[in-house]
C-alpha cells in the first residue's frame, strides 16, 4: 500500500527565507503530483518576493525574501492557490530520450540484471517500456530523478559507491531511474547511456527536461548512439520533445 | 583602455564570486556566491558596483599585480593582513594598484574569507547569468575553476581609484553576535527533545574538514529519533544537516540545492557571515530564535547596508587634530589668495 499524502500540507521553515511545503513523506506519484501542481500555480502567480522554487519528490522548497513577503502572507497565498482547486497534475511535455542498453556502454547492466534475476536484454526492454516522470533534479546540474520505474527493476542502491559514471549515464537504484550529466561517483547502477546532453552550457536551452515532464526511453543500438552523440556534440538536441498541454 | 589583474600567488580557496547563480536551483545547479555576503557587499559598495563580482580568497592568501595600467581595488573581509608592497593597510580598504607594485593578502588575526573587488568589471563570460565559480561542477568564474598563480583577469570599464589608500567603514561588519542564531526545523522532529536541547546548549568546534560546501561541527553526537534518511528535500544556505554519524554540518555557499539528511535547524541569514568567518578550531554556540526575530535581524542588516559604506583617509589618524585644523586653515588662506 502506498503512503497517502497528508490531509493538508505542512509548512516547514528552513530559516527565515525558505519555506518547505511538504505534501507527504514518501517517493510517490500522487504526493509528487501535488508538489508539481503547486510549483506550476506559484510560477504562474509570480508573487513578489518569491525568488526560487525547487520541487522535490514530496515537497516544494520556496526561497523567498521575507522583507518583501511575510511568511504569513506567503502561506495565505499558498492556501488561496490550493483553494482555487488546482486541477489534477498533467505534464506539459513528453520527452523521448534515446538510450543504448548495449553492455559495451551500459557498464553495470550485466551486474544489475544478475541481481534482478533477468537477462540484460530483458532489463533493457523492461526499462524502455516504462513511462516516467521527472520528479526532481538533485546532486549535480542536470541530474534528473525519474519516478515510474517498473517494479520488477527495483533494486537497492549499492552499499558503497561505484566510480565516476560515464557522461549521459542512465541509472537505476532504490526504485527510481535517473538520467545523469557530468561524471560523478554513485551508488546507482548504469544500465544505459543516452547520447543526449542533459546539461550543455553552450546550447540553448542548457537544460531540457522540466520537473514534471513525462519521459520515455527509445532503445537505440551502439552505432546509432555514436551517430546521435556526434550530432549532440554539435549542439543539436537529439531527444524529442512533444508538447502535451 | 583596459588593464589586467595578474595572480602572482594563490593559496587554495581563491575564486571569482558574484552574488550567486539564481534561477537554476530546480535543475540541480548550486548557487555558489560569497561565503561572507556582509564583507562581499562592503567590498562591492566601496568599489562602486553593488551588482559586481569580486575575488574571494581564503587563508591560503593571494598576491596580485596590475599589468598594462593601474587598477583600483576594494578589499573587505576578515582581519586579513593586507600589504601594498611593504606598506601595511587596514583589512578593509580601497587602493590603487599600479604596474610594478605588489598587493599581498595574507591570513591575519581572524577571519577565513576576504573579498577583493575591482573598480571595474572582470572581462569574464556570464554562465547561467552569473560570474560565481562553482568548481565542483566546473561553472563560472575563470574557466569554472579556482584561481591559481599565473592567471590573468582582464578588467574593463575601469573606474578611477583614490591615489592614496582609504579605509572602508562599513558599520555592519563590526556587529558580531556571540551566538549563531538559528530557527529550528525543518526536521527537528527527527531528533528527540533531548537531542535538540544538546544541540542548543553544546559548545561546537569547527572541524578542519570544512570548505565552501559545508562547515563540519565537532561536539556531542545528536541521536536521531527515526533514522538518518529522509526523502530528499530542498536545502537553504545555513541548513544544519545531521548525517548518520550524528555530527552536524552547516551547509554553506556551495551546497547542493537538495539533500537527504534531516536538518535540525537553519542558521538565520543575518548570522551566516559571522559563521562563515570562523576558522577550524573556533568554538560556536547556537541560540534558537523565532521567524520574527530572524526577520528583524535581517531588516536591521538590510538597513545598515542600504546606508552604504564610507571611505576614510588613512593619513588623518597619524596627525593631531591641531595639525589638521591648521592645515585646513592654511589651505583656506591659500585658496583665498588665489581668488
Amino acid at each position: 500500500m502506498r503512503p497517502p499524502p497528508y490531509e493538508s500540507p505542512r509548512y516547514l521553515d528552513a530559516g527565515e527565507a525558505a519555506l518547505s511545503v511538504e505534501f507527504g513523506d514518501a517517493v510517490d506519484p500522487e504526493i509528487n503530483a501535488r508538489v508539481l501542481t503547486l510549483d506550476a500555480a506559484l510560477r504562474e502567480a509570480k508573487l513578489a518576493g518569491v525568488e526560487e522554487l525547487v520541487p522535490t519528490y514530496r515537497s516544494l522548497m520556496i526561497h523567498y525574501e521575507p522583507l518583501t513577503i511575510s511568511r504569513a502572507d506567503l502561506v495565505k497565498a499558498l492556501e488561496s492557490l490550493a483553494a482555487q482547486g488546482a486541477s489534477a497534475f498533467t505534464p506539459k511535455a513528453r520527452w523521448r530520450v534515446p538510450c543504448c542498453y548495449d553492455p559495451a556502454l551500459a557498464e553495470d547492466i550485466i551486474e544489475a540484471a544478475r541481481i534482478l534475476g533477468m537477462s540484460p536484454d530483458q532489463l533493457g526492454s523492461v526499462h524502455a517500456s516504462g513511462c516516467y516522470r521527472a520528479y526532481m533534479y538533485g546532486f549535480a546540474p542536470g541530474w534528473c530523478y525519474l519516478g515510474g520505474l517498473p517494479e520488477s527493476l527495483a533494486l537497492p542502491r549499492r552499499a558503497s559507491p561505484r566510480g565516476p559514471t560515464p557522461p549521459g549515464a542512465v541509472l537505476i537504484g532504490g526504485g527510481l531511474s535517473l538520467i545523469s550529466a557530468n561524471p560523478m561517483p554513485t551508488g546507482w547502477y548504469v544500465i544505459g547511456r543516452t547520447p543526449e546532453r542533459m546539461f550543455a552550457l553552450e546550447r540553448e536551452p542548457p537544460l531540457l527536461i522540466e520537473p514534471g515532464d513525462a519521459v520515455c526511453f527509445e532503445p537505440i543500438d551502439h552505432e546509432t548512439f555514436l551517430a546521435l552523440k556526434a550530432r549532440a556534440a554539435r549542439g543539436e538536441i537529439v531527444a524529442l520533445r512533444e508538447a502535451l498541454s | 583602455m583596459s588593464a589586467t589583474l595578474r595572480i602572482l600567488k594563490a593559496g587554495p580557496g581563491a575564486s571569482v564570486q558574484d552574488k550567486g547563480r539564481r534561477g537554476f536551483l530546480r535543475f540541480g545547479v548550486t548557487p555558489a556566491g560569497p561565503m561572507d555576503s556582509d564583507a562581499f557587499i562592503a567590498a562591492l559598495l566601496a568599489a562602486g558596483d553593488a551588482k559586481g563580482a569580486a575575488i574571494e580568497a581564503s587563508l591560503g592568501g593571494l598576491e596580485l599585480a596590475a599589468e598594462g595600467g593601474e587598477i583600483g581595488l576594494a578589499i573587505a573581509g576578515g582581519a586579513f593582513d593586507i600589504r601594498l608592497d611593504e606598506r601595511a593597510l587596514p583589512s578593509a580598504c580601497v587602493l590603487r594598484l599600479v604596474p610594478g607594485a605588489r598587493l599581498s593578502v595574507r591570513a591575519g588575526a581572524a577571519g577565513a574569507w576576504v573579498y577583493i573587488a575591482p573598480l571595474g568589471r572582470f572581462d569574464l563570460p556570464l554562465v547561467l547569468g552569473s560570474y560565481a565559480t562553482h568548481a565542483r561542477s566546473g561553472l563560472g568564474g575563470l574557466d569554472g575553476r579556482m584561481l591559481r598563480a599565473g592567471d590573468a583577469l582582464k578588467i574593463v570599464d575601469p573606474r578611477p581609484a583614490p591615489v592614496e589608500p582609504m579605509a572602508i567603514l562599513a558599520p555592519w561588519l563590526g556587529e558580531r553576535p556571540a551566538k549563531s542564531r538559528v530557527m529550528l526545523g525543518p526536521q527537528q522532529d527527527y531528533f528527540s527533545p533531548e537531542a535538540v536541547e544538546i544541540f542548543l546548549t553544546a559548545s561546537w568546534r569547527l572541524s578542519e574538514r570544512s570548505d565552501r560546501m559545508a562547515y563540519r561541527l565537532e561536539g556531542p553526537i545528536l541521536q536521531h529519533l527515526k533514522g538518518h534518511d529522509i526523502v530528499s528535500d530542498g536545502v537553504a544556505f545555513g541548513a544544519i544537516q545531521t548525517p548518520g554519524d550524528g555530527a552536524p554540518l552547516v551547509l554553506m555557499a556551495d551546497r547542493q540545492p537538495t539533500g537527504g539528511y534531516p536538518k535540525i535547524a537553519n542558521v538565520i541569514g543575518a548570522d551566516l557571515s559571522t559563521l562563515a568567518q570562523m576558522r577550524a578550531g573556533d568554538l560556536l554556540e547556537f541560540a534558537s530564535v523565532s521567524w520574527e526575530e530572524a526577520v528583524a535581524a535581517r531588516r536591521a542588516r538590510a538597513r545598515a547596508i542600504a546606508a552604504g559604506v564610507a571611505l576614510e583617509p588613512l593619513l588623518r589618524k597619524e596627525f593631531s587634530p591641531e595639525f589638521l585644523l591648521e592645515r585646513n586653515l592654511v589651505g583656506g588662506v591659500i585658496d583665498g589668495r588665489k581668488t
